[in-house]
């Protein structure tokens, strides 16, 4: 299991390769990157990100434990990016690994759900006249009741 | 007491984090007090339904005691993913 939290940009396919060069006899890689998107008629500066430093980490572990425990799962990846981004850069990942591939798409679709309102992590929008926080949906937390 | 505020809520209040000297025994009584010191703090704690809180970087609620408790975080819904 590996959890990061990172301002830097990260590069999605680095580390897709790297997470499935260190499993062994794993039948299934499953892995869901988010990138930033632009508003539809463009515009967007920045996505700012801001994170509770501390309990990202703690939140991160605590639900990605929570898939290895309810999957069989050979390993997670969770990388969370905070901090400026702009349109296009990759803001997290999610990768799993398990023998076989309903587990692995399960516990990433569980962990995206987890991530999206369990992390505590908030995003504003910037534009060059304004900025606003992205408000939660309440779809994403109806989305928990699944599992 | 450790007090931290993210999101629009640090922004309301004005600052990220403080040291609150209180007897509070629960989160509902800790907000009550911060309420009642500025206009500022009674517009950010306005709407309970709309914040959320976590006691020593444990998403708890607000009827939680805080006997012990090191740190408390008010801010929004998450927004993460």
């Amino acid at each position: 299991m590996r959890i990061v939290v990172q301002k830097l940009p990260f590069d999605s396919g680095v580390e897709l390769n790297a997470f499935t060069a260190k499993q062994s006899n794993m039948g299934a890689i499953v892995s869901f990157t988010g990138v930033v998107r632009d508003f539809p008629n463009g515009g967007l500066q920045y996505m700012d990100i801001e994170h509770y430093a501390g309990m990202t980490e703690k939140a991160l572990e605590a639900i990605a434990t929570d898939a290895m425990s309810r999957w069989d799962l050979g390993d997670v990846l969770v990388i969370h990016r905070y901090g400026m981004l702009t349109p296009q850069e990759p803001i997290m990942m999610v990768a799993t690994a398990s023998k076989h591939r309903k587990d692995a798409f399960e516990a990433a679709d569980f962990l995206m759900d987890f991530l999206k309102s369990r992390a505590p992590f908030w995003k504003k929008e910037q534009t060059s006249a304004s900025h606003e926080w992205v408000a939660s949906k309440q779809d994403d937390e109806d989305a928990l009741k699944r599992w | 007491m450790e007090v931290l505020y993210f999101a629009w809520v640090r922004e309301r209040i004005g600052l990220p984090k403080e040291t609150v000297d209180t007897q509070a025994l629960t989160v509902m009584e800790l907000v009550d007090e911060l309420r009642a010191r500025e206009e500022r703090y009674a517009l950010a704690f306005s709407d309970l339904s709309a914040l959320r809180v976590a006691v020593d970087q444990d998403l708890a609620d607000f009827d939680a005691p805080l006997k012990g408790a090191r740190e408390v975080a008010f801010f929004p819904p998450m927004t993460g993913g």
